[in-house]
């Protein structure tokens, strides 16, 4: 479990805006956090609420200005020690040193990012050869290591496999072996497992969780799925528009939900339950996720929120305040509802 | 449930020519539905659910005779349609409609939600203009849409908005029957809650049969009143959704429920997985289909195709052994 060590990944005050037609619109909005050895942090939240961009932005792997705007700090400290170095500052070059090697990154979509015509002992040995400046020969025969670690059964076989000739939770597998390759500081997954069926999605938590006590990296599990973040996480950043609503680790989280969104999100979630009544329907938020082009002003959940109040919640942005046991909660009226709820 | 059920599908079978890859090609069949037998009754919600590729939306397809099987019945309200002619079936199409998956394929982009949701009105010569468009308007404020879309186009919606578009669509025949294809899984959680909802008022509201097809077994439980789970082409196991909840029957439902993530940490931890993929549809393992990943198989398992065997009343599972003690939260129950 995370110590008191300094954390790997600090992210200050990130922000993210694009140029759209309606002027500029804001993706991230002055996101903050932190990531130490050894720990998952989950970011959580729907469609559209920032979640790839915010891995984009930690990679750098956005589009250039003047369509994207990336504002703030990475402060990445590498686990070999050395100063940390401001991601967003750094120069191509070393940015590329960083990229696959000390922070990598998996996908949703395996086949997009995997290239469909070379084998994928050719795209696993790649990275060592960059990175590493190993041999072919060495970079394949790790490649065979790397496959059996990722459960893919005859690794040595599979090594002359092309995509389209996988599974796709095979696949994702092979995605999970490169983002490795290197033996990364930080891996980003963005929602890797969110185009598996569940039998698949469950292998896959458990085999990044074996590779996590095994390596000790940080992973920064992007999903929009609570029951997956009951899984894997330790601490849970909930996103919503852009914004931070609530930050907790994952059992105050869950047992004690502060922000009315993060309450909602939970309500709504399907339970396998054998003694609820048949056809009981579920607990729905009202309304839309809000488009970034027409945020509403104040608190951008304001519309969806049975606690809004006119005047308070739709005047201005929430700041996000500490709530004890490294909490932070953006809401208006966090204490009125907790206090209500206890009342 | 009484009387003849509304939907009743008899051993059918659906295959796809296919050419299998490698060295030795040959021409082969993929067993997408591999003696199926299932009914609807009226008014009733039936959830189907498996991994993908155990041909649930072939299944789906097959019943509303979008594709034709190759062998095995389809009654529908009484009547045989297996082998009916596009004539024949034209008086019976309108009473059985699709919602597909996908709210963003499914919507001609280039046409307004008018025109969308009132197609079939054209199709199947419905009403003269002004009943169209009272209709229209029904069908729109019954999915909870407001006046105004009907003049708008599917890109000017959210995901959840476009499914109600399409589900607007599906109900504006007034069927009694509606097969809906993984209606909620491309939504997100928030927004899938109120389209289950909807389709729970609507089916009660209007009398509707569904056939509600997923791949998320919690998402089956809350919305019908029994549960069929599919694996390679076949039923594995059927029955009332409480029943199959609370006392699983078949190794692969366990399964399913195993590999359902559970939004409670303290609950994190060991469970059985299921190992390795589905395997392939075109050579599926002899005997029990499941046994290459089921964790009780036995040599016996191998030898014959596992007969639907009936647990307590209408609920049935294919699988041989009848001492094993299966539950629905093979990691501890449920707290
Ligand atoms: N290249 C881009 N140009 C303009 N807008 C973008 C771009 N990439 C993402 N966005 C917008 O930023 C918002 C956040 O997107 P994203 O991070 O992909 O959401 P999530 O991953 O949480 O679903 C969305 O509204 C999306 O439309
Ligand atoms: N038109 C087709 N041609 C060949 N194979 C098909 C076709 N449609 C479906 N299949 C195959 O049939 C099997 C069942 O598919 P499907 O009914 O789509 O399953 P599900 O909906 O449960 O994912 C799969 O192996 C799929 O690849
Ligand atoms: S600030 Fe107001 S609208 Fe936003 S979550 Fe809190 S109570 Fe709801
Ligand atoms: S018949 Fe055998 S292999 Fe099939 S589910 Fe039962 S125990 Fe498993
Ligand atoms: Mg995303
Ligand atoms: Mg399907």
């Amino acid at each position: 479990m995370p110590g008191s060590e300094p954390p790997l990944l600090a992210v200050e005050a990130l922000s993210v805006r694009f140029r759209a037609e309606s002027g500029m619109l804001t993706a991230v909005d002055q996101l903050s956090f932190e990531v130490r050895r050894g720990e998952t942090l989950a970011i959580v939240g729907e469609s559209g609420s920032g979640k790839s961009v915010t891995s984009l932005a930690l990679m750098r792997l956005l589009p250039p200005a003047p369509g994207c705007e990336v504002s703030g700090r990475v402060l990445f400290r590498p686990s070999g020690g050395g100063p940390p170095a401001d991601l967003l500052a750094l120069a191509p070059e070393g940015m590329r040193r960083v990229r696959g090697d000390r922070i990598a990154m998996v996908f949703q979509e395996p086949m997009t990012s995997l290239n469909p015509v070379h084998p994928i002992g050719e795209q696993i040995a790649e990275a060592l050869v960059h990175h590493r400046g190993a041999s072919r020969g060495a970079a394949l025969e790790a490649a065979v290591r790397l496959l059996e670690r990722v459960g893919i059964p005859e690794p040595r076989q599979r090594l002359a496999s092309y995509p389209h000739q996988l599974s796709g939770g095979m696949r994702q597998r092979v995605m999970i072996a490169i983002a490795l390759s290197c033996d990364p500081d930080v891996l980003i997954a963005d929602e890797p497992t969110t185009a598996l069926d569940v039998t698949i999605q469950a292998q896959i938590l458990e085999l990044l969780a074996d590779l996590q006590r095994q390596s000790g990296m940080a992973v920064i599990f992007i999903t929009h799925n609570l029951g997956v973040v009951a899984e894997i996480a330790d601490r849970v950043l909930v996103l919503y528009a852009g914004r931070a609503m609530e930050q907790a680790q994952v059992l105050d989280l869950f047992d004690r939900p502060l922000n009315p969104y993060t309450t909602g999100l939970l309500a709504s979630v399907p339970l396998l339950d054998p003694f609820a009544p048949v056809r009981q329907g579920l607990r729905a938020i009202p309304g839309n996720v809000p488009d970034p082009q027409r945020l509403p002003p104040g608190c951008a959940f304001h519309p969806r929120c049975t606690h809004a109040v006119a005047g308070r919640c739709d005047s201005a942005v929430p700041p996000a305040e500490p709530a004890g046991a490294g909490r932070l909660v953006r809401c208006l009226r966090w204490r009125e509802i907790v206090e209500g709820a206890l009342a | 449930m009484t009387g003849a059920p509304l939907l009743s599908v008899e051993d059918l079978e659906k295959w796809f020519p296919v050419r299998t890859a490698g060295l030795f090609a040959r021409q082969a069949r993929l067993r997408a539905l591999d003696g199926v037998s299932l009914t609807v009754g009226r008014g009733e919600v039936v959830g189907v659910v498996g991994e993908s590729g155990s041909g649930k939306t072939t299944l789906g397809r097959a019943v509303l005779r979008l594709l034709a099987p190759n062998a095995g019945r389809i009654l529908f309200g009484g009547v045989d349609i297996t082998n009916l002619s596009r004539r024949a079936m034209r008086p019976i199409r309108p009473r059985m409609q699709l919602v597909f998956q996908d709210p963003f394929a499914s919507l001609n982009p280039r046409m307004t939600v008018r025109n969308i949701v009132g197609a079939p009105l054209v199709v199947h010569r419905r009403g003269d203009a002004a009943e169209r468009a009272a209709a229209i308007t029904e069908a729109l404020e019954l999915v909870g849409l407001p006046r105004g879309a009907a003049e708008r186009y599917p890109h000017e919606f959210s995901g959840g908005q476009r499914q109600r578009i399409g589900i607007a669509r599906a109900l504006i025949l007034r069927p009694d029957f509606l097969v809906a294809d993984e209606p909620v899984s491309a939504l997100d959680v928030s927004i899938q809650a109120q389209v289950v909802n909807l389709l729970l008022e609507l089916q009660a509201h209007l009398g509707l049969a569904i056939l509600f097809i997923a791949h998320d077994l919690a998402v089956v439980g809350h919305i019908s009143d029994r549960i069929a789970v599919m694996y390679l082409g076949r039923i594995v196991e059927v029955g009332p959704t409480r029943e199959v909840l609370a006392r699983p029957q078949h190794p692969y439902t366990e399964a399913l429920f195993a590999a359902a993530p559970v939004p409670d940490p303290r609950r994190r931890g060991q469970r059985a997985l299921l190992a390795g993929d589905i395997p392939s549809p075109i050579d599926p393992p002899s005997g029990c289909a499941f046994r290459t990943r089921c964790r009780y198989a036995q040599p016996a398992c191998a030898a014959g195709r596992p007969a639907l065997r009936e647990i307590s009343p209408g609920h049935v599972t294919a699988c041989i052994r009848d001492d094993l003690l299966l539950g629905p939260s093979p990691r501890g129950a449920p707290s």
